[in-house]
């Protein structure tokens, strides 16, 4: 019975969309708006396995490198910045002003700058994804507790083995919630990197799509888009809740006192 | 084997000597410490007891190497202390964010042993033996938010235990546990302190626990800071939350504890003379009846 | 810690910080490691981004990139908070739009652009289903939290006292929700902004994006390089002016009252 419920609220809503949306579409002739029966189809002939492979996973490989490139660089940078004070106050307003400018207008200039390749994708990605995995990396390094650095501190943990036990665990919190901000940051930008500048993707099939006026098809390709983005956020909620483990039961327990 | 009669001849372990804290804020400076001097023999239990705001947590920290003096020096066993030494480890009051959150008990009480490149092997025997001797066998795998306060900072003893220092400073460990908790950890304390021998400085505001706990008492001025008295507890070895506290002599010596800290309050900084220790003294008996009982204990007040 | 009290204090070496950037472009070009065709000196860029400021064409995408903003911030922000208000406040709605909200809010904004291209062209519009799309998820968020922080109890009191449901949630419910919705609105507007310039640097709608994709496509580096400037610098300024904003509304608020201005 409670499963059957909750099986409800999991569908229901879902389920009342798309019969609206069936119904209204019967005997409609709308351009824009296709048949669920039709996008169905066109879903299933259009995404073949040959596709697959070669529009959307070069795309997935170029999302992967450029977030993986930017939590790399933005956690490193983020600890070097953060456990400097100096230096922190030195970099904050140019950083702060980095952040501050969309990452989509960095294509033109990456492009520019190294070319229009796939290293330009990634750098794309990259100069996009930084951002908040860095911000959020200072700012946890920063928060380290004070009671907590000088237990630390007596037991001489120092050096490689305080990041490692200390400093990082203790920011790992904010540093995922960067990651978070980083994920759908990199999604958009690989759409648009290959929208703006490409001759494959996932981006450009869709423009292509939409350019010849092949509607279901450029639905179909939205969809596509959108699995991929509830795919990766379903991803990051596994690996967050391993990750995090600790931190969300350490919040229970702080707010049932 | 803690009381020593010949006290003269033994080098002492951990020494203060003048030490002196002046904080620079933006309104000027203020003196948290003024001149603080007292020594603490090997295997002794001696508790600093002061009214709040007496720069107790300043002074704990100079001596654990976590803040630099403004003046005076503390040295532990014949060395300066400049960082926080290898010998010492200490138990924070707030239990709570001393333990790492993300590691098990068992990861906590082993991370300083790690750190410190002690075998697999031998860093086994000594965790299990150390969350034995604070009654946490049973929960290693369990993550420190996940019990309560006072199993926190059996968790905090037992990681400091493990670590085999010298010297354990505690500041105010008990300060945020319940009453009965607190009497449970204070015997932990003194169990500990019976079974290892270790040397400990025991930081707290509270006049009973000091008196319960300590062979010693040092009685802290209000800020800025000097030792006011410095009052050897001369009770049965043996303690216990009930009979100890039942027995005149305890009352009697509560009773000056109390006392000194209200002189303390009222002149600060006046009592101890620079760049000496306070005179050890030993509070005289008052009625007959104590004598008899501390007739087996009695030779462990004998100081200056 | 020591040496941290010599060295000047923190305004001054962010200034330091923002020189020595400076600098570092100035030269980089000037020394050949790039070649300034690429990448002009700072000294030029800033030239024409000054010299932007005296010209009616970069005024008018300015205003076209923030009335899409504008409009399209207020247009989800309203949606949003009516909806996260009817569905918070119902325990049977927020948990059967749950499913849907968990699958629609991941889909990536920029997904709509050949949609928005179809339906509207080159116009406001387009601009405007992007941002209004990708900003109305984050205050719902928000929202929705907020009226789940609602206190039962608070509630509860006010139900005994005889207040009605559209009383409750103007007294109860608004005000726990209030310091959500700000950061939700906070949050939106950097989004908002993005979208706003992305959209227009990909679609060709008006705005600044269109006049950086112009610059790069016709050559004038030195310009693309200044409007990439200017989007920054209009990040700046809707970052802190929402954080005044939000400081204003919630200065009654304890979580405002105790924040540490960095």
């Amino acid at each position: 019975m409670n499963t059957l419920k909750k099986a409800g609220y999991l569908v229901g809503l879902p389920a009342l969309l798309i019969f609206i949306w069936w119904f209204s579409t019967q005997g409609s002739t709308n351009f824009f708006v296709p048949k669920p029966g039709t996008l169905v189809e066109k879903f299933v002939t259009v995404w073949t396995w040959d596709r697959f492979m070669a529009d959307v996973l070069p795309s997935l490989i170029r999302l992967v490198a450029g977030i993986a490139l930017a939590i790399v660089l933005g956690t490193a940078l983020g600890i070097l910045v953060g456990t400097n004070r100096w230096l922190r106050s030195l970099l904050e307003p140019v950083l702060e002003f980095f952040r501050a400018i969309p990452p989509p207008v960095l294509i033109p200039v990456l492009m520019l700058l190294i070319g229009i390749n796939d290293q330009m994708k990634i750098a794309v990605i990259v100069s996009g994804c930084i951002w908040p995995v860095l911000l959020n990396t200072i700012e946890g390094v920063r928060a380290v507790d004070g009671v907590l650095s000088d237990s630390a501190r007596t037991f001489r943990i120092s050096g490689f083995a305080r990041l490692r036990y200390l400093v990082l665990p203790s920011a790992s919190p904010q540093i995922m919630a960067g990651v978070r901000q980083c994920l759908s940051i990199g999604l958009i930008l690989m759409v648009i990197s290959e929208m703006f500048a490409s001759s494959e993707g996932l981006g450009f099939t869709i423009v292509q799509f939409q350019r010849s006026f092949a509607i279901p098809e450029m639905w179909s390709g939205i969809v596509v888009l959108g699995l991929i983005g509830v795919a990766m956020s379903f991803l990051f909620q596994w690996s967050e809740r391993r990750i995090l483990g600790w931190y969300h039961g350490l919040r229970e327990v702080e707010h049932a006192e | 084997m803690q009381s020593n009669p010949t006290e003269g001849s033994v080098q002492p372990l951990l020494s203060v000597r003048g030490v002196q804290k002046i904080y620079k804020v933006d309104a000027g400076e203020i003196e948290a410490v003024r001149n603080l001097t007292f020594d603490l023999r090997p295997g002794e239990l001696v508790c600093l007891v002061g009214p709040s705001g007496s720069g107790k947590t300043t002074l704990l920290k100079i001596i654990a190497g976590l803040m630099a003096p403004t003046s005076g020096e503390v040295v532990l066993a014949g060395k300066k202390v400049t960082e926080p030494p290898k010998d010492m480890a200490v138990v924070f009051q707030e239990y709570g964010r001393s333990l790492f959150p993300w590691m098990t008990v068992r990861g906590n009480v082993e991370l300083p042993l790690k750190n410190a490149g002690i075998a697999k092997a031998e860093r086994n025997q000594l965790v299990d033996d150390a969350l034995e001797a604070v009654g946490l066998a049973h929960v290693p795998t369990s993550y420190p938010w996940q019990l309560s306060g006072g199993m926190q900072q059996r968790v905090a003893i037992a990681r400091a235990v493990a670590y085999q220092p010298k010297v354990l400073l505690m500041d105010e460990p008990f300060a945020a546990v319940d009453a009965q908790t607190r009497a449970d950890l204070e015997d932990l304390v003194r169990s500990v302190w019976e079974k290892l021998g270790v040397t400990i400085l025991f930081v707290t505001h509270d006049i009973d626990e000091s008196v319960y706990l300590g062979e010693r008492v040092v009685v802290l001025s209000s800020s800025p800071t000097v030792v006011q008295e410095d009052i050897v507890i001369d009770l049965p070895e043996k303690r216990d939350q009930l009979t100890t506290r039942s027995l005149p002599r305890f009352v009697e010596l509560r009773n000056h504890v109390y006392e000194q800290i209200q002189i303390a309050k009222q002149n600060k900084g006046q009592a101890a003379p620079a760049a000496s220790a306070a005179p050890r003294t030993t509070v005289p008996h008052v009625s007959a009846a104590t004598h008899g009982v501390l007739a087996d204990g009695g030779g462990s007040g004998d100081g200056s | 810690m020591k040496s941290a009290k010599r060295l000047p204090t923190g305004p001054l070496l962010g200034l330091a910080g923002i020189l020595g950037f400076l600098l570092t472009w100035e030269l980089i070009p000037r020394l050949g490691v790039v070649n300034p065709r690429f990448l002009p000196p700072a000294s030029e860029v800033l030239g024409v981004f000054i010299n932007n400021l005296g010209l009616g064409a970069f005024w008018a995408a300015v205003v076209d990139t923030m009335t899409g903003w504008f409009l399209g911030l207020l247009i989800a922000t309203v949606a949003a908070v009516v909806l996260g208000l009817v569905i918070g406040s119902s325990n049977f709605l927020r948990k059967a739009t749950n499913s849907t909200i968990e699958f629609l809010r991941p889909i990536p904004s920029v997904a709509l652009i050949p949609l928005a291209v179809l339906l509207f062209g080159f116009r406001i519009e387009s601009t405007l289903l992007l941002v209004v799309y990708a900003s109305f998820w984050q205050v719902l968020i928000q929202v929705l939290y907020g009226v789940a922080d609602v206190d039962p109890v608070a509630n509860n009191t006010a139900k005994s006292f005889g207040l009605g449901r559209m009383a409750r949630i103007r007294y109860v419910v608004w005000p726990t929700t209030l310091p959500y919705l700000m950061t939700g609105v906070r949050l939106a507007a950097a989004v908002a902004l993005i979208l706003a310039i992305t959209a227009s640097l990909i679609i060709g709608s008006p705005g600044l994006g269109k006049e950086i994709a112009n610059a790069q496509s016709g050559g004038a580096i030195a310009q693309m390089y200044a409007l990439v400037l200017t989007t920054g610098v209009l990040g700046i300024l809707i970052n802190m002016g929402m954080r005044v904003v939000e400081r204003r509304t919630l200065s009654w608020h304890s979580s405002v009252r105790g924040e540490v201005v960095v």
